[in-house]
This record gives C-alpha cells, structure tokens and sequence, in this order.
C-alpha cells in the first residue's frame, strides 16, 4: 500500500471534468484506490462519492492506492489531482 | 394576475408567448419486499442500459449542434449511469433488504443527493441537478414511463419550470420554446448555460412567485434586464413589441461583425482586443469576435486565496489562454496588486495613501520572489502562443530598466535548464502615471510596445481619486490634458517605430473612439460585450477625417467641448 498528498490547483477546485478524467483513469487500474479529504474517504472509482468530498482549490489530498501496478497508478492520478483544468 | 417578476438574467433576449408550466416530475415509489432479488437486479440493469444509450444519443445530438464543450455535460451523465458507488449500492440494497429496484434506487441516489445539497460550494450543490436528471431517467424506464419532454411541444411557449435539467434542456424544441425562465439556479447552472448556447432568453433563479403562474397565461420574456410580465396590459405589450423589433434588429447588425478584421471606412486596420480576468473570458473574447487579448490581469491568480500561486498553477493558466487564443496576440500584464487591491497574505504594511504607495511592479521590484516566480512561469508559457509581457504602474525608466532585467535573467537560467521558449518576447508597458506619459519619447526607446490604462491615467493626471465621489467630476476621460498626453504618448512610440494600444475603459467609449482613431491607437482592449459595437463604429469612421478632426479638436478647452464636438461630427454635423 502506498499514499501520498497532494495540493490542489484548479481554480475551481475539483469538479466534474477534474472528477471524470480522474475516475476514468482510476477505473482502468485493478488496484484499490482511495482518496481522502478532510478527514472522509471514498472510492476513488467513484465519480459521485468524489464529488462529495467537495474538493476545492488549495485541498491537500491524501491518495491511498492499494495493490496491483498501485506505483503506476500513484504517478497518473497525482499528476491529474495537481493539473488545471480551467 | 398581473406579476411582475425578477430574477437573474441568464441568457439575454426577449420573448412574448404563453406560458407552459412543466413540472420535472419526481416520483416517490413504494417499498414492495420482492421473492427473486436477481431478477430485480436484471430489470435495475435493462433499465440503465437504456438510460445510457438515450445519453449517448443526446451526447452526440449536442456535440453536434453546440459543440463538445457543451455534450460534456452528458459525458457527465454517462458517468453518473456507470458510477459504481451508485450502481453497487442499489443492487446491495435490493439484495440485502428484497426490496424493488425503484425503491432501492430512489433511497440510494437520496444519500447522495442529500451530502451533495449540503456542500458549501455553490457550483457541487448544483451537480445534485444532475444526480437526479440520471436517477430520474432509470426511474422513468423501471416504471415504464415515458419522460414528460419538451421535446414534443407545439405552439410557441414560455416555459416556467422550477429547474430545466440538462436533459431537458437538450431536448427543448426551440422552434416552439422561445424562452424559459427557472425557479431556482444561478448564472452557471446547466440551464443558464445551454441557454446562452442555444441562443434562447432566458431567466433563472426567479423564486418562489412562478408558482402563482398558470399554463395558458400570457407572459413578456424580458431576459435582457431579467424580468418576467405575466398578463400585461395592451399598453405594457405594445411597448414591448416596440423593443423587441429594435432588439432584433440592434442583434442582427451586430451579429454580422464578429468574424470580421476592424477597419475603417478608409481601409485603416485596427486591432480590437478583449480585457479579461479569469479564464473563463477567454471563450466570451472569442465569441465577440476579439481579435487578441489586450490585457489579461493576473490578479484573479492571486486573489480569493491563503497562499501565493505556485510557478506550476501560473503556467498552466497563461498555457490555457494562450492555446486558446491560437496564436492570436495576448498580453499580460504582471502582478498588479495594492492601491485598492489588497492580499491578506502578503501582510503588506498599512500605508497613507496607497495609490501612490507600494503598488504594482514596484510592488514587485521590491519582492523578487514573487515577481521572478511569475516570470519563469510567463517564459515557459511562451512557446503556446503570442504572448507579450507588460509592466503595470511604471513612472521611471530604472524601474523598466529593472524589470527587464529580471526578465533577462529568468530566461537565461531556463534556457540554461533547457526549457524551450518563444524566441522572442515582446515586452511592454503601461503607461498610466503622467510622468511615463511625459518621457515616453525616454520609454518608447526601451519597449515594443505601451499600453495606456485609462483609468489609472486619468485619476493620476487630474489628481482625483476615482473612487471619490465628491471629485467624480474630474473623472474625465476627453478632458483636453488627457487626450494631449495620449497623443505624446502615440506619437513618441510611432517616433520609434512601436505599437500603442489602450486598455482603459475608454478604449471601448464611443465618444472617444473616433478621437482615438484619429490620434493613430493600434489597438483597443475593453470588455468583450463592447467590441462588436466599437468594430461597427469604426467601420463607419474615416481614419483621415479624424485625422483632421482630431486636431480641430485639441484646441478646444473642456472635455463638454470636445465631446459635443465629436458627436456633431459622427452625425455629419456642421464643424464648430
């Protein structure tokens, strides 16, 4: 298992285009993936239970990634949580 | 009745019909316990399949007619449908408890409806529209209800809804909907937003008063002010028809300016370029046919927040506009902050007079952490597009002198770590403090280009803050000493060979526009809502005229002189 923080950049924080992207990518890995926010944890393969973290701009999250191809994983979704996309 | 009705005006235009109450149906099933929880589950699944490729259609059907910014909001759809959070957690539910799929999936998608609604942040709270939109729709094909649409409307309507959902919204049949106005939402809610890609009037957030309106009553759409009429009298619906006939007609004139270069009646190219702020402007610039970006203040970067801007999260956004602009002239300005703009974080000292204190780049001058980290991140962004850098709030040269060599030195450290840059930059500056106007003959040596901001210009000049309102009165942009000193400044840079643009409101000014052609501005940068305006203006304008014009005019004594002057002038008028 292996986690990492990250800041959040996106002016507009995490919505939905960050989200999509974010699951779409998430979805294709086998490994567990969770994300953490303020102390509250979901499945990162969740683009709703996402969007209930509220992510804004500035949030530092905690990616928790579990399993198989979880270092590959952990550099594709750290890059898309620090991207801008608008 | 007769109401009168406001809410936000989310998409202008104007519209008289009668009115269509829809109501977005919500249906509360009942629990019903269930023998074969797999069969359930079968249905649950036959039912968001079918859900996902009426999305996929209604995906593709708007891509087409709006374009694929617009169709991502049902790729958003599409995920909701597939979202496994969603899907698993009905089916465990339909499992666990034997309960019918409809009850299990109108429990399930309530949880998350109900964290979603309670988010602090307006634009998530407005995603709950969306969750419910989708679980409307697998809810309508486990019932085996066909969905209420708009889709199939005759006759011309208003349409009155407590909230459009996008996929309302998509299906509206415009031929008949001219025009709806919504209970609820803000400016970018989903429905403001397809209304203005549609082109359709509309108001959102008009609260709670709808209610009192029924389906058959006549109503006046006024989207451009945000106001509903219901039941209007004779006299209220002739007036309207009035201003909608010049509405239209003000539209078409200037629809038919946006893809066009400016130029004058005389053939004289100027270039009329768009302020922004955020990103989000860059799209609204390009609607209303910007040909570059004159000032993009990179304030909003540092604003509304606790820390400083990384080099990463400020490259990204002048990659964005750059690429967005597609080669097209940007310039941005460098950190203008202080005077009325303050930032918490900073813990700048208090000062006495802080317009005429530590502000802008003597700001950053003083700060080279900030300012070094904003150049690097400008040099980088350099090579996706046509980027020119400009100085803000400059009045001696050492202090051009010193910008420019920070410049220098960042690009050189890059082009040592092998960052690939523009080739060349080009560099500019404001000129909005009287004595950089004075000596721009001294600047117009160093730059490739001057900028000059009006409204800092004019407050300097006349010694009147423009917040002030008991000296307001001084506040004039065609006050003879402004216009003198714009001419130094024109003609001290055509001197040097350089280009001079304007970002002021009175670029966008049609009093001034005609002065401002005659004294030779190459570019003028104001609000994207002004340009069609000004494009139209110019267009009707002889560059050599005003050349004549204008110097008739600087020897007139006041601006109500000169501005009587130029409007005598625009209408043929006889010369004073």
């Amino acid at each position: 298992m292996i986690s990492k923080n990250f800041t959040i950049i996106n002016p507009t924080g995490f919505h939905v285009r960050p989200t999509k992207a974010f699951v779409q990518v998430a979805s294709e890995f086998p490994c567990k993936i969770n994300v953490t926010n303020k102390g509250k944890t979901v499945n990162g393969k969740s683009s709703l239970s996402m969007l209930t973290l509220g992510i804004a701009s500035q949030d530092e999250i905690t990616l928790e990634i579990d399993g198989e191809k979880e270092e590959e994983a952990m550099e594709h979704l750290g890059h898309l949580l620090t991207q801008i996309y608008e | 009745m007769k109401l009168d009705i406001k809410g936000i005006a989310a998409s202008p235009g104007l519209a008289v019909a009668q009115v269509y109450v829809y109501h977005s149906n919500e249906y509360i099933p009942a629990e019903s316990r269930i023998e074969q929880p797999e069969l359930e589950v079968k249905r649950l699944q036959t039912a968001i399949n079918e859900v996902k490729q009426e999305l996929e259609i209604i995906r593709a059907s708007t891509e087409e007619r709006l374009g694929a910014d617009k169709a991502e909001i049902f790729e958003g759809h599409l995920m909701i449908a597939e979202d496994p959070d969603l899907i698993d957690g009905i089916i465990e539910k339909i499992k666990e408890d034997s309960v019918n799929a409809e009850f299990a999936l109108y429990e399930v998608s309530k949880s998350f409806i109900e964290v979603l609604s309670q988010m602090d942040n307006e634009y998530l709270r407005e995603r709950v529209a969306d969750v419910r939109d989708v679980c409307n729709q697998i809810m309508n094909r486990l019932r085996g209800v066909e969905q209420q649409g708009l889709s199939t409307l005759t006759g011309e309507y208003i349409v009155i809804s407590e909230d459009l959902s996008p996929s309302d919204t998509a299906k509206l049949n415009l031929e008949s909907v001219k025009g709806f106005v919504t209970e609820i939402g803000g400016r970018t809610s989903h429905s403001a937003i397809m209304a203005r890609s549609l082109g359709i009037p509309a108001i959102v957030g008009a609260g709670k008063d709808l209610r009192q309106i029924k389906s058959g009553e006549w109503a006046i759409l006024d989207a451009t002010e945000g106001t509903l009429l219901v039941n209007p009298s004779p006299d209220e619906l002739a007036n309207f028809t009035e201003k909608k006939s010049s509405y239209d007609q003000r539209q078409a004139e200037l629809a038919q300016w946006v893809n066009r270069r400016t130029i004058s009646a005389d053939d004289h190219h100027v270039e009329l370029a768009a302020n922004i702020g955020k990103l989000e402007d860059v799209q609204k610039a390009l609607d209303n046919g910007a040909e570059a970006i004159g000032l993009f203040r990179t304030e909003f970067l540092y604003m509304g927040r606790s820390t400083l801007p990384s080099e990463e999260e400020q490259f990204n956004s002048y990659k964005y506009v750059l690429e967005k602009m597609q080669n097209k002239p940007v310039v941005i300005r460098t950190l203008d902050i202080g005077g009325d703009k303050e930032l918490p974080y900073l813990d700048l000292p208090k000062e006495s007079n802080p317009f005429l204190g530590q502000r802008a780049l003597r700001l950053c001058l003083e700060r080279p952490d900030i300012f070094r980290t904003q150049l690097r991140a400008l040099l980088r962004a350099s090579r996706y597009g046509n980027l020119k850098i400009m100085f803000p709030m400059i009045a001696v040269l050492s202090e051009l002198r010193e910008a420019k060599q920070l410049l220098s030195e960042e690009r050189s450290k890059l082009e040592a770590e092998g960052v690939e840059l523009a080739e060349y930059i080009e560099v500019g500056m404001m000129i909005e403090v009287p004595a950089a106007a004075i000596s721009a003959d001294l600047f117009a040596k160093e730059v490739d280009f001057f900028s000059i901001g009006t409204n800092d210009l004019i407050q300097y000049t006349m010694a009147a803050d423009r917040m002030n309102e008991t000296v307001s009165y001084l506040y004039q942009p065609c006050h003879p000493s402004i216009l003198r000193l714009i001419r130094m400044v024109i003609e001290a840079a055509r001197k040097e060979g350089k280009w001079v643009g304007m970002c002021g409101e009175m670029a966008g000014d049609e009093t001034a526009i005609p002065f401002l052609l005659g004294l030779g501005l190459h570019e003028f940068s104001m609000s994207a809502g002004s340009i069609l305006r000004a494009r139209e203006l110019i267009g009707s304008l002889s560059k050599k005229e005003w050349d004549v014009h204008t110097d008739q005019a600087m020897t007139l004594a006041s601006q109500d002189e000169i501005q009587a002057f130029v409007r005598n002038h625009q209408q043929g008028g006889a010369i004073l």
